[in-house]
């Protein structure tokens, strides 16, 4: 016991910046992207091609965008499940405004719109009404997909305008698409948004301690509320980027995308109990969720087979590090 | 510093000989022993971070020991899980007792333990008739059928000591047990722990309460930093002697002389009214003024803080802060009136643990740390050091998780992320629960500080030599209305209990 007269000093922080990336999920989740990149380059002589590459991108730019978003939403403590119906929904009122003539302008609009729209739609029941944002949104999953089908029935919406394909067929430069732009301008955007500003923080706050938060004199509600906008706002890029690809809108756009996209935000390493994880994370996972899936579809591995792959790569890189420590204490044991 | 050693008893029920046990990085015990005797109660002293919990994780048999041995009647022991621990007839009653809500009470004294029935399932019949027993004896004023949500804090502790009864315990381990209850009901619990002393029970009982210490235990142990320091009777020993043991120098008891006027005006609160919870509160405070809210637990005093604040919402009820009315509909509303909160329960509302120490002061002052809306780390190091050091917080860094500071650690981080925001009033909810001697002594030393250079206070308290030691006017609250409101001689032990407790009779006296 030292008595100190004089004000002890406290260091800023104790580990270095490099022991702390080099330590952290992303660059396990990295060094997982990279085995996964050489593995199909071995097992596929397709593989290493600037123009299948730049496919398979499609393969994750639309559900990344909507996963940084979610990232947000779930390192706060809450979830959202209606993404998939909200681009639904958004996509079938774009093709009954293409009906009546809208232009290109008007769609994206309507788009971003619906998606606004259903977005705030899940935000005033989870923080206004309080309600458990996991059981508003699976209501809100049947609800936005079934306006759909009451407004679509059996059948589908095609003949949008021809500059209204840039969205999800066009390039920028080469193998570059105009989705993997979005892709990297909406990665940047989440990034800088979560880790360099004070409402990043306060989403860190709330999703470790929503109490302690409102005690600390953060309006919690309301950042949720915006949080909730935001992946309703981003459903509705993914839902313009996905109708303009396809060229059509049938009720069943984009069915179980829910789930991959919270596949890819957990695969990130954001904790789904909230209070953790990074957008860099996120952007490994969609590489390695589209690697995977690609990889795979050139060796003609069915569908069902890949999602089987998909679920245990999941499970398994989230167990990897529970292992590792269960075998770390054993040892000293 | 001389070391006190107990004569050697072999009738030690339990005895724990050199027992260490190592965390990563940190000696929590460093060769303790201590002894516990049946029909006694010993006192575990120390300051947070002694190692109390941590023997009594291990005697549970939570933890387990990396050296030393364990008897139970001088046999060696090991106690490899909490099932153990409970054969070996030791049971405890933690500060926060893990009970069932949406259970009844004789289901929460036999969970896991049920009297069973010839097919195998749970007795219920019997499992109630044995729960009535256990009431009748420690004298418990509900039934086995009550739903235990329906009771207070008080009778749920009684539902905790029922239930180490019903293993028909030898050790029963109190890790302070009156931290959450009211002077009458602490009055019941010391009853209670003489009936356990009749029946032969060997009782630990852990508290930093010396009055109650000097009131109940039959011997002491005191630990500092993992370390055995000394043990003996009770009636051997003073006070200042065990204060002196446990922290290792002599504290200073007397509170902070608080010799300064009180300035202008700088709150008033008029009519806070709440459907169920307070009444009509009206009260105002000065510049550099300190105002202490004592009463019983549940007079309403934390509920109507906590509403001020904008956490709940009153139904009727004005404030003028600095001569302008206002109305604070939320806690961010209270913090740009320069008005701050520091709540009772430090783990779930005052730190947000999970996040790094220098976050957690910087929480509520983002807005001066930050450039448009970005953070600047720089910035926000430079005003958590300045406070962090300015409440001689002891912490290995900055990034530090809050989680895995002492809990005095933890209030001087929650105080600094307040006094970061520069308010005008401070209110602090019971500033010095659960925190050790020293801790408490430097809160105190600050809280005067502070009202010195200006800030006003409010300290919400149930411990009398605090509201006496350094409020310059105090306000008795019960059952949701103001009692009383004392200055200067009138602030004294008997008519604070006799205003919070009702007693408007002079001749009847008070327990003490």
């Amino acid at each position: 016991m030292t008595d100190t007269a004089t004000t002890r000093h406290i260091p800023d922080r104790l580990n270095s910046r490099a022991a702390r990336i080099f330590k952290s999920w992303e660059a396990l989740l990295l060094a997982v992207a990279i085995a996964i990149f050489v593995v199909n380059s071995f097992a596929s002589p397709y593989f290493l091609n600037a123009w299948n590459l730049s496919d398979a991108t499609f393969n994750f730019t639309e559900k990344a965008m909507i996963a940084f978003a979610m990232a947000l939403l779930i390192i706060s403590g809450e979830i959202d499940l209606s993404v998939a119906s909200i681009i639904a929904l958004a996509s079938t009122a774009m093709g009954l405004a293409m009906q009546h003539g809208a232009g290109t302008p008007e769609l994206v609009m309507i788009g971003l719109t619906v998606g606004l729209l259903c977005g705030a739609f899940n935000g005033v029941f989870v923080t206004i009404l309080g309600l458990p944002s996991i059981v508003v949104t699976i209501g809100t999953m049947s609800l936005f997909r079934g306006i759909s089908y009451i407004i679509l029935g059996d059948g589908s919406y095609s003949g949008y305008p021809s500059s209204f394909s840039w969205f999800g067929q066009g390039y920028i430069y080469w193998v570059f698409t105009v989705e993997m732009l979005l892709f990297v301008i909406i990665a940047a955007i989440y990034a800088v948004l979560l880790h360099k500003t004070n409402f990043g923080r306060v989403v860190y706050a709330i999703g470790n301690n929503p109490t302690g938060a409102l005690f600390s004199g953060i309006r919690v509600q309301r950042v949720k509320f915006i949080l909730f906008l935001l992946t309703g706002l981003m459903s509705g890029v993914a839902a313009v980027c996905l109708t303009s690809r396809l060229g059509s809108t049938r009720p069943s756009i984009a069915t179980g995308m829910e789930l991959e996209v919270v596949t890819m935000v957990v695969l990130g390493g954001v904790n789904i109990l909230g209070g953790s994880g990074t957008i860099p994370g996120v952007v490994i996972a969609a590489f390695v969720m589209g690697l995977v899936t690609f990889g795979l579809g050139l060796l003609n591995v069915p569908g069902i087979v890949m999602s089987i792959f998909i679920g245990l790569l999941l499970i398994g890189v989230i167990a990897l590090p529970r292992l590792w420590a269960m075998a770390a204490t054993r040892r000293k044991a | 510093m001389t070391t006190h050693f107990a004569p050697a008893s072999p009738s030690a029920v339990v005895s724990m000989d050199l027992i260490t046990k190592t965390f990563p990085g940190v000696k929590a015990l460093d060769q303790v022993k201590l002894d516990l005797y049946p029909g006694q109660v010993t006192a575990l002293v120390g300051e947070n971070g002694a190692g109390k919990s941590t023997t009594v994780k291990i005697l549970t048999g939570i933890y387990q020991t990396d050296g030393g041995t364990i008897r139970i009647d001088g046999d060696p022991v090991t106690f490899g899980s909490p099932n153990d621990a409970a054969k070996a007839g030791i049971t405890a009653i933690h500060q926060e007792t893990v009970l069932f809500d949406e259970l009844s009470v004789a289901e929460n004294i036999y969970i896991g333990h049920a009297p069973r029935n010839r097919f195998g399932l749970i007795d219920t019949a019997q499992m109630h008739r044995n729960a009535a027993k256990l009431l009748a004896d420690i004298g418990a004023p509900f039934s086995s059928h009550t739903q235990l949500r329906e009771l207070g804090i008080a009778n749920k502790h009684l539902v905790a000591i029922a239930r180490a009864l019903s293993v028909d315990a030898r050790v029963v381990i109190m890790d302070e047990p009156t931290a959450a209850l009211s002077h009458k009901e602490i009055e019941e619990l010391y009853e209670l722990v003489e009936t356990l002393k009749a029946q032969g029970k060997a009782i630990l009982f852990i508290s930093h309460k010396f009055d109650e210490i000097f009131r109940i235990a039959d011997r002491y142990t005191v630990f500092r930093d993992g370390g055995f320091v000394g043990d003996g009777l009770i009636a051997d020993i003073t006070e200042g002697d065990l204060v002196t043991m446990m922290v290792g120098r002599s504290v200073d008891q007397i509170f902070p002389d608080r010799d300064h006027d009180v300035g202008e005006e700088v709150l008033k609160v008029v009519g806070y009214t709440h459907p169920t919870e307070f009444a009509d509160i009206n009260f105002e405070l000065k510049r550099g003024e300190i105002l202490g809210f004592y009463g019983l637990v549940g007079a309403g005093r934390s509920e109507f803080m906590q509403a001020f604040f904008g956490i709940t919402k009153p139904s009727k009820g004005l404030c003028r802060v600095n001569g302008d009315i206002k109305v604070i509909r939320s806690p961010a509303e209270a913090v740009d009136n320069g008005i701050v909160y520091v709540p009772e329960d430090r783990g779930k509302q005052g730190a947000v643990i999970g996040l790094p120490i220098f976050q957690n002061i910087t929480l509520p002052s983002l807005g001066r740390t930050s450039r448009n809306g970005f953070l600047q780390l720089a910035e926000e190091f430079k005003l958590a050091r300045e406070y962090a050091e300015r409440l001689d917080l002891r912490a290995a860094s900055l990034d530090q998780d809050i989680g895995n500071l002492s809990g005095g650690n933890q209030q001087k981080v929650v105080i600094a992320k307040w006094l970061a925001t520069q308010p005008q009033v401070i209110i602090l909810d019971e500033p010095t629960k659960g925190i050790d001697i020293g801790s408490k002594a430097a809160v105190h030393e600050f809280m005067a500080e502070l009202a010195a250079q200006g800030l006003s206070v409010i300290m919400v308290s149930s411990e009398i030599p605090e509201i006496i030691g350094m409020s310059d006017r105090v306000i008795v609250m019960r059952d949701g209305l103001i009692a009383s409101e004392l200055t200067g001689d009138e602030v004294t032990p008997e008519i604070l209990v006799r205003h919070a407790a009702g007693i408007t009779t002079p001749t009847e006296s008070v327990a003490q």
